[in-house]
C-alpha cells in the first residue's frame, strides 16, 4: 500500500519543497505577514490578491479566498492564520493517495497529459516507487510518436527494474498498451504503467486515440483502468485547468501528479484546480531525480505555499 | 471555458452604452474586466497593470465619448495596446557566418527538441547547404537519441559527439559543421530552470563555445504568471535574440507571450503549431492580440483553409455535380477529408469570433462523428463505395463490425449520403432553390448521432 503518513523521505521532501517554492522563505507570510501586522483594510487584501494572483491561482479562486478572508477577519481571526485555514479547506478533501487494493491484479495506471508535462518521468518515478515497495511493474511504452520515447523510458525502466514493453515507432498505440497488459497478466506483474504520447485536449483525433486506449484497456479488466492520473506542469497557467477539465470529461481522470513545482512558479494552479475539480492530487513532483517526487499532502503543501504555524 | 474580454466587455459596456455617457465610475469597472480577462489570459500582473493603465488613459480621453459603440471601442484600444507590445512585423531568423548557429534554450518540456527538428525543413526551404543538429542534452535519458531520430526522418545531419562535457559538445559540433561546410547548425541544449546556477552557468559556456548567430529562448504557450521570471533570468544569464512559442495550437490564450515581449523586448519569432515537423508558422502580432483577446482569428482560419484543402478534389467533386452523376461514397468521404485537414470542425470553429466553446456539441455534429463516418467508409470494398446501393443487411453487419461501430451507424450514414446526393442531382438540375428548401427541413435533424 502506498503510505500516505509523513515518512522520514517525505518529511525531507517537503523541506525540500519547502525551500524550493520559497527559496528560503515562505511565500505569503513572508511577503504579507508585515501587512496583516497591522490589520486587514483593504489595501492588505489587495496585496493578498496580487500574491495570489501571481501564483497562478487564478481569477476565481483569488476572489472567493479573498472574500472568504474578509468574512473571516471580521471576527478577529489572525489573517494568516485564516488564509491558511481556506487553503487547507481546499486541498485536504483532494489528498488522497493512490491506494492498490489486493485484489486488482495487475493494477493499470494509465499516465496522460499535454505534451512536455513530465509524463515520461512521473511514469519512471512511479515504477522506481513501486518496485521499492517490492511490487513487479510493467511498463507499456504507448508514447509511439515522440521519436526516441521509447529509449527514454527504457532507460527508466533500467533504473527502477521494471519490465518495458514496447514496439516499433508509430506503432497503434493501443496494441502496445494490450501487450503490455497480456505481458502482466502471463507474469502475475503487480502493477501496469502506461505512458502515453503528449497531447492537447483540443486535438479531437488525438483526444480519440486516447479513448480507444482507456477502451482497450477496459476490455482487458471491467475495472480498469484503475488509475486514470493527469500529470500537469505546475509552471503553466491558468489552461492547466482547462486541461483538467477536458481530460477528465473525456476519459473520467481519477488522479493528478503535479510536476516542476521546483520552479519559482508557485503552484498556484492547484488551489484554483481544487476549487473548479474534486480530483484527488495522488503526487507532487519538486525536480528530475528520482527523489524528487512525494505523495501529496495538504497540510504540508499548504505549509509549504504559507509558512507553517510555528513561522 | 474563461469569458473571452469581448464577453466580459460585454456586460461592462452595457451599463455604458445604456447611459449613453462614459463616466468614471463604469470606465472603472470595464477596466477591471479587461484586467480580469488578461490575468485569465496568463498575461503576468505586472503587465497587465502598466497595459491597464494605457487603456484608462486612452479610454477616460474624447476617442470613447464621441464613440458610437463605446464596447468595440474598448476592445480596438486593448488589441492596439497589445499589438503594439508584441511589436511590428514578424522577424525572421537571421543567418550570421558559416555555419550560422542557432541554439535553443528553456525549460524542461517546453519543446526544444521538437522545434529543434522542425527548425530543419524551415530552414532549407530559405537556403541552400547542409543543416547539422547536435543536442548537449547529457541529463535527460534518450534526449541525443529523440533529436538523432528527427535528424535521420528529415535528412540532416546529426553530430554524435565524443565527449560528454556540453560546452565541447558544442564546440566540435561546430568544428564539424565548419569541416563540412554547413549552413546551419542547430543546437539543441537541456531543459533547465533558470534559478539552477550550475546550468545556467553551463548554458553561458556553451553559447561562448559557439557564439550563435541567435539563441532562442523557447516558452510554452501555456506558461503560467512565472514565465517573465525564467524569461528574464535567461535573458540576464545570455544574450538572447528571440522567442519561440510552442503549442500555441492549443486553446491556452498565450498571454505569456506578451509578458515576455513586454518585459524582455526580445520578438517573438515563431509560432509551433502542431504535432507534425513542418508546423512552425512566422509570428503576426495582430493575429496573437486577437487570441489572448479571446477574438478568434479569422486570418489564420482563411489562411488553413487555403493552404491546406486540396482544390482538386473538391474541383472533381463540383465537376461530377455539374455532369449530373451521382455522388457516390468515394466523393463523401474526400468532403469528410476535407473537414479533418482543417483540423477538425473544433479547430475551424475556435478561430471564428464569437462562437463558444462546446457550441459544436450541442449540435450533435462534431469531429467524433466525422472520423466515425471515414473509418465506415474505409471499412466497404471498393465496389460498395462506388455502388452504395448494393449494401445490403449483411454487408451492414461486416462493415459495422470492421469500423467497431453499430449496423444503425452504417443505415445512418447511407441515409445521410443518399439526402446529399440526392440534393446534389436537384442542385444539378438546377434546383437550387429545391435544395436549399429541402436543406432547411432537414436541419437539426441530419446529423445527430
Amino acid at each position: 500500500m502506498l503510505s500516505g503518513s509523513t515518512s522520514e523521505g517525505d518529511s525531507g521532501f517537503f523541506g525540500r519543497l519547502r525551500s524550493r517554492l520559497n527559496r528560503g522563505r515562505a511565500w505569503l507570510a513572508g511577503d504579507l505577514a508585515g501587512l496583516f501586522a497591522g490589520g486587514i483594510d483593504a489595501e492588505t487584501l489587495e496585496a493578498l490578491e496580487t500574491e495570489l494572483l501571481l501564483a497562478d491561482v487564478g481569477v476565481e479562486a483569488t476572489q472567493a479566498l479573498v472574500d472568504a478572508l474578509q468574512r473571516s477577519t471580521k471576527n478577529g481571526e489572525d489573517a494568516v492564520e485564516a488564509l491558511r485555514g481556506k487553503v487547507l479547506e481546499l486541498l485536504d478533501p483532494l489528498a488522497r493517495p493512490l491506494d492498490i487494493p489486493n485484489g486488482a491484479k495487475p493494477f493499470v495506471i494509465l499516465a496522460v497529459g499535454v505534451n512536455g508535462t513530465g509524463k515520461t518521468t512521473t511514469v519512471g518515478k512511479l515504477a522506481h516507487r513501486f518496485v521499492a515497495e517490492g511490487r513487479s511493474v510493467v511498463i507499456a511504452a504507448a508514447d509511439t510518436f515522440r521519436a526516441a520515447a521509447v529509449e527514454q523510458l527504457a532507460e527508466w525502466g533500467r533504473r527502477a527494474g521494471a519490465t518495458v514493453v514496447s514496439q516499433a515507432d508509430r506503432a497503434d498505440p493501443a496494441a502496445v498498451v494490450h501487450d503490455a497488459l497480456a505481458t502482466a497478466r502471463a507474469r502475475g506483474a503487480d502493477v501496469v504503467i502506461a505512458d502515453t504520447a503528449g497531447r492537447l485536449h483540443s486535438d479531437a483525433g488525438l483526444m480519440d486515440e486516447l479513448a480507444k486506449i482507456h477502451r482497450v484497456v477496459s476490455r482487458f479488466d471491467t475495472q480498469a483502468p484503475h488509475e486514470t492520473l493527469l500529470v500537469l506542469d505546475a509552471s503553466q497557467g491558468q489552461n492547466a485547468l482547462v486541461q483538467a477539465e477536458r481530460f477528465n470529461d473525456r476519459l473520467g481522470v481519477t488522479g493528478l501528479a503535479i510536476t516542476k513545482l521546483d520552479g519559482t512558479a508557485r503552484g498556484g494552479i492547484v488551489i484554483a484546480i481544487a476549487r473548479r475539480l474534486a480530483l484527488p492530487i495522488r503526487f507532487v513532483a519538486i525536480g528530475e531525480a528520482i527523489e524528487d517526487f512525494a505523495v501529496f499532502s495538504a497540510g504540508e503543501f499548504t505549509d509549504a505555499l504559507i509558512g507553517d504555524r510555528a513561522a | 471555458m474563461f469569458e473571452s474580454l469581448s464577453e466580459r466587455l460585454g456586460h461592462a459596456v452595457r451599463q455604458v452604452t445604456g447611459r449613453g455617457r462614459i463616466t468614471d465610475d463604469n470606465v472603472r469597472d470595464t477596466v477591471r474586466q479587461i484586467r480580469m480577462a488578461l490575468l485569465e489570459a496568463d498575461v503576468a500582473l505586472p503587465v497587465v497593470r502598466t497595459l491597464v493603465e494605457r487603456v484608462r488613459e486612452r479610454a477616460s480621453g474624447r476617442e470613447v465619448a464621441r464613440s458610437l459603440n463605446p464596447g468595440q471601442v474598448f476592445v480596438r484600444i486593448v488589441h492596439d495596446e497589445i499589438v503594439t507590445i508584441l511589436g511590428g512585423d514578424a522577424q525572421p531568423i537571421a543567418a550570421k557566418g558559416r555555419p550560422s548557429v542557432l541554439m535553443l534554450v528553456g525549460l524542461q518540456g517546453a519543446g526544444k527538441t521538437t522545434t529543434a527538428g522542425k527548425l530543419v525543413p524551415m530552414l532549407a526551404r530559405g537556403s541552400n547547404g547542409e543543416i547539422l543538429l547536435v543536442s548537449t542534452d547529457v541529463y535527460r535519458p534518450a534526449a541525443r537519441e529523440q533529436l538523432g531520430r528527427l535528424a535521420g526522418q528529415l535528412g540532416a545531419g546529426f553530430f554524435e559527439p565524443e565527449r560528454s562535457d556540453p560546452a565541447a559538445i558544442a564546440a566540435e559540433a561546430r568544428a564539424e559543421a565548419v569541416r563540412r561546410g554547413c549552413r546551419w547548425l542547430i543546437l539543441d541544449t537541456a531543459g533547465r530552470l533558470h534559478i539552477d546556477e550550475a546550468l545556467m552557468a553551463e548554458a553561458g559556456s556553451i553559447h561562448s563555445a559557439v557564439e550563435p548567430a541567435e539563441t532562442l529562448f523557447v516558452l510554452d504557450a501555456m506558461a503560467g504568471q512565472d514565465a517573465v521570471n525564467s524569461a528574464r533570468a535567461f535573458n540576464d544569464a545570455l544574450p538572447l535574440t528571440g522567442v519561440i512559442l510552442t503549442k500555441a495550437d492549443g486553446d491556452a490564450r498565450g498571454g505569456a507571450a506578451l509578458s515576455v515581449r513586454e518585459v524582455t523586448g526580445l520578438p517573438i519569432k515563431l509560432l509551433g503549431t502542431g504535432e507534425k515537423l513542418d508546423a512552425l508558422e512566422p509570428f503576426v502580432p495582430e493575429r496573437f492580440a486577437s487570441r489572448i483577446l479571446g477574438m478568434g482569428d479569422v486570418i489564420g482560419l482563411v489562411e488553413q483553409v487555403e493552404s491546406r484543402v486540396d482544390r482538386e478534389s473538391v474541383e472533381r467533386v463540383a465537376r461530377k455535380v455539374k455532369r449530373g452523376r451521382e455522388l457516390n461514397l468515394v466523393d463523401f468521404r474526400a468532403q469528410l477529408e476535407q473537414l479533418s485537414n482543417l483540423g477538425g470542425l473544433d479547430s475551424v470553429l475556435d478561430k471564428l469570433p464569437g462562437i463558444k466553446p462546446g457550441a459544436l456539441a450541442a449540435t450533435g455534429f462534431d469531429d467524433r462523428v466525422v472520423r466515425r463516418q471515414m473509418a465506415l467508409i474505409d471499412s466497404m470494398t471498393p465496389r460498395e463505395r462506388r455502388y452504395p446501393a448494393i449494401i445490403d443487411g449483411s454487408r451492414k453487419r461486416r462493415i459495422a463490425a470492421g469500423a467497431g461501430l453499430a449496423v444503425q451507424d452504417v443505415s445512418r450514414l447511407l441515409k445521410q449520403h443518399r439526402r446529399l446526393a440526392k440534393a446534389m442531382k436537384q442542385a444539378a438540375r438546377g434546383g437550387m432553390e429545391r435544395m436549399l428548401a429541402q436543406a432547411q427541413r432537414g436541419r437539426g435533424g441530419h446529423w445527430q448521432r
